[in-house]
């Protein structure tokens, strides 16, 4: 059953719709990212399941339950703010115990959970120091911690790691994972980081000018995106605009001068936009090549190289790997391969 | 170069500071250790006989002991009507805040003879407030209010309440606004959320907000003068007199010096207490 469902929400601010008819459900135990670029509305939609904005259409389901007239501290939702908002003027004992002290939760009991959340989020040995004395990655564990320890039904957290440097936003990725699945707490996550979405969620919700465009799982939402924005803003993506032929063996891509073997059939021929990601394309000799182009730019990233290659179809991002082995200088003479079951179909509509 | 410039940019002020402020202060410093007589007028002695004066006579005490309850009480109310009122600026519609501020600064605009006469007219036996209520029949004879050290409270505390209302709203822009949705979310209730998130961390701007009320205060001289006249004296009035009506300028320095000393001596003490206290939390 749903823990969270979201139907037809809808917020406006005079004039602008900041979220428009969104409509989402979170399982138990999920982990969900809404993911989009900054003012898409996901802090919006957050504040409305939170309590803090009201919402100016729509329904908020709570395990089937209606919190359109339930108030923000009557919830019982854990939430981990963009700035922690920790209490200043408290020990991380005293932040953490303070839900529990507004539940009522008996002296020695609220002792026993405030350890053992300390002890998920690794802070044991800080339970007396004040905010001010701790490091970032730490106030976020306190944050964490003082929305777990009251065994929310859902956690929400917003933006949770874009105050942290590159470094610790890894580490603490793979720790917020593990404690939400220690935990076992479902959770609905913001974020306009499409590496943490894909990295943390068992689902990714993307969002574009207040309304839902995909959602799917984060293997899914890269491979098979909706549309072109969704293929852009995951990760990086070339856009090929052509037109596409049926034929008794398969379909052919028109584009420019070039002819290609399109994808597999199914689509509907027409003037469509190609998808293709940089990692699926390879350098190959000449006889293999689907097309022939010119290195114009190269990028060493440690792990891979990034380049790009002016082609007959425009300009090409490719990606490979570091294998160690020698790779294509700038001005260099080139020649791309890909399977032609990487090429996805946005319809072209979706061209922006 | 780097050495000196600072000092060369900051000569003017420094030069305005020594004339205007400490050669005074030294030359009443100097003066409250000579002698006074009524026939013979200033000696040009040393002696601490003025000091013996005053701390040897209850009268003095009195008048002290006035003046500090005087400042100590405009404080508390000037801190209970000033960290609520900061809170709900904070909270309102940027218009009705700017015209809040305006009203709230208001008293600061007009000048302190001009603010204390109109509470005279005010609390006078046959003042506003007095006629209305005989007007209406609720009282018999006139409260009296003037030359009372209540009236000069009333007054002061119109005077102060800007200054805490400033320094309490420092303190609070200082805050995350989502600390209290935090709390919220966490199941506490306005009030709760008011007295356990907000007061904590509108406290450094209470306390220095406090420590200038005080002295300011403390240290007063239109609004005793008017509202306490000679009946209610305070410190300030008492030197005021004693330069002015005894011409006994030496012991009108003493006290003077006293009352700086013991001002400067309860505000060091008030800083170290609230520094103690809050150590590690606030910067
Ligand atoms: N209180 C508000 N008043 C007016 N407009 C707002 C308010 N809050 C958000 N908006 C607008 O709503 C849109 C979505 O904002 P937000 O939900 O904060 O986006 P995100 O969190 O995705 O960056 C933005 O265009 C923003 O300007
Ligand atoms: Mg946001």
């Amino acid at each position: 059953m749903a823990i969270l469902e979201l139907r037809d929400l809808t917020k406006r601010f005079g004039e602008t719709v900041a979220v428009d008819r969104f409509t989402l459900s979170v399982e138990k135990g999920e982990f969900v990212s809404l993911l989009g670029p900054s003012g898409c509305g996901k802090t919006t939609t957050l504040q409305m399941i939170a309590g803090f904005e009201t919402p100016s259409g729509g329904t908020i389901l709570l395990n089937g339950r209606d919190l359109a007239k339930v108030p923000a501290r009557a919830r019982g939702l854990g939430i981990v703010f963009q700035t922690y908002a920790l209490f200043p003027h408290m020990t991380v004992e005293e932040n953490v115990g303070f839900g529990l002290e507004m539940r009522k939760v008996p002296a020695d009991e609220r002792r026993r959970r405030i350890a053992q959340t300390l002890d998920l989020v690794h802070l044991s040995h800080l339970s007396g120091r004040y905010p001010r004395q701790m490091s970032g990655g730490q106030r976020q564990r306190v944050a964490l911690a003082r929305a777990l320890v009251i065994e929310p039904e859902l956690l929400l957290l917003d933006e949770p790691l874009s105050n942290l440097d590159a470094k610790l936003r890894e580490e603490m990725q793979l720790e917020l994972r593990r404690i939400q699945q220690e935990a076992g707490v479902t959770t609905l996550l913001v974020t306009h980081d499409q590496s943490e979405a894909m990295a943390l969620s068992d689902r990714i919700a993307v969002m574009q000018g207040g309304r839902l465009i995909q959602e799917a799982s984060p293997f899914d939402a890269y491979d098979r995106p909706a549309n072109g924005f969704v293929s852009s803003f995951l990760g990086k993506s070339n856009a090929i605009p052509g037109h596409l032929e049926g034929g008794a063996a398969g379909t052919k891509l028109r584009c420019r001068e070039l002819t290609l073997d399109g994808p597999a059939s199914g689509e509907t021929p027409g003037p469509v936009l190609i998808s293709l990601r940089p990692e699926r394309i390879e350098f190959t000799g000449e006889a293999e090549g689907i097309v022939a182009g010119r290195v114009s730019e190269r990028i060493f990233l440690g792990d891979k190289w990034l380049f790009k290659v002016e082609t007959g179809l425009g300009e090409l991002l490719v990606v490979r790997r570091n294998s160690g082995r020698r790779e294509p200088e700038v001005g260099e003479a080139v020649h791309l391969f890909w399977q032609a079951e990487h090429l996805r179909v946005l319809s072209a509509e979706s061209a922006e | 170069m780097i050495g000196t410039r600072p000092w060369l940019l900051s000569a003017p002020a420094l030069v305005l500071f020594l004339v205007m402020l400490v050669t005074p202060l030294i030359m009443t410093a100097v003066l409250s250790f000579n002698s006074f007589d009524f026939y013979g007028g200033i000696k040009p002695t040393f002696g601490l006989g003025n000091y013996a004066d005053v701390l040897s006579d209850s009268y003095f005490y009195e008048i002290f002991g006035r003046t500090f309850m005087i400042a100590l009480v405009t404080t508390v109310i000037a801190a209970l009507i000033g960290t609520p009122q900061a809170y709900f600026m904070l909270r309102m519609h940027p218009f009705w805040r700017s015209v809040m501020i305006l009203v709230v600064l208001g008293p600061l605009l007009i000048s302190v003879v001009v603010r204390t006469l109109g509470w005279a007219i005010l609390l006078g036996n046959n003042g506003v407030i007095n006629e209305a209520l005989r007007r209406f029949d609720m009282i018999e004879r006139p409260i009296k209010m003037m030359y009372t050290s209540g009236g000069i409270v009333l007054a002061l505390v119109h005077v102060m309440v800007p200054f805490m209302i400033l320094a309490v709203w420092a303190a609070l822009q200082r805050q995350d606004p989502a600390t209290e949705k935090a709390a919220e979310s966490l199941g506490a209730g306005p009030f709760t959320v008011f007295r356990r998130i907000v007061l904590p961390q509108a406290m450094p701007g209470i306390l220095s907000g406090s420590l200038i009320v005080f002295s300011l205060s403390a240290s007063a001289f239109a609004t005793p003068a008017i509202l306490g006249g000679r009946r209610v004296k305070v410190a300030s009035t008492t030197v005021y007199d004693e330069f002015l009506n005894t011409l006994n300028w030496p012991l009108g320095a003493a006290i003077a010096i006293i009352l700086l000393v013991a001002v400067l001596a309860i505000m060091v003490a008030w800083n170290r207490l609230v520094e103690k206290r809050f150590a590690g939390v606030f910067q």
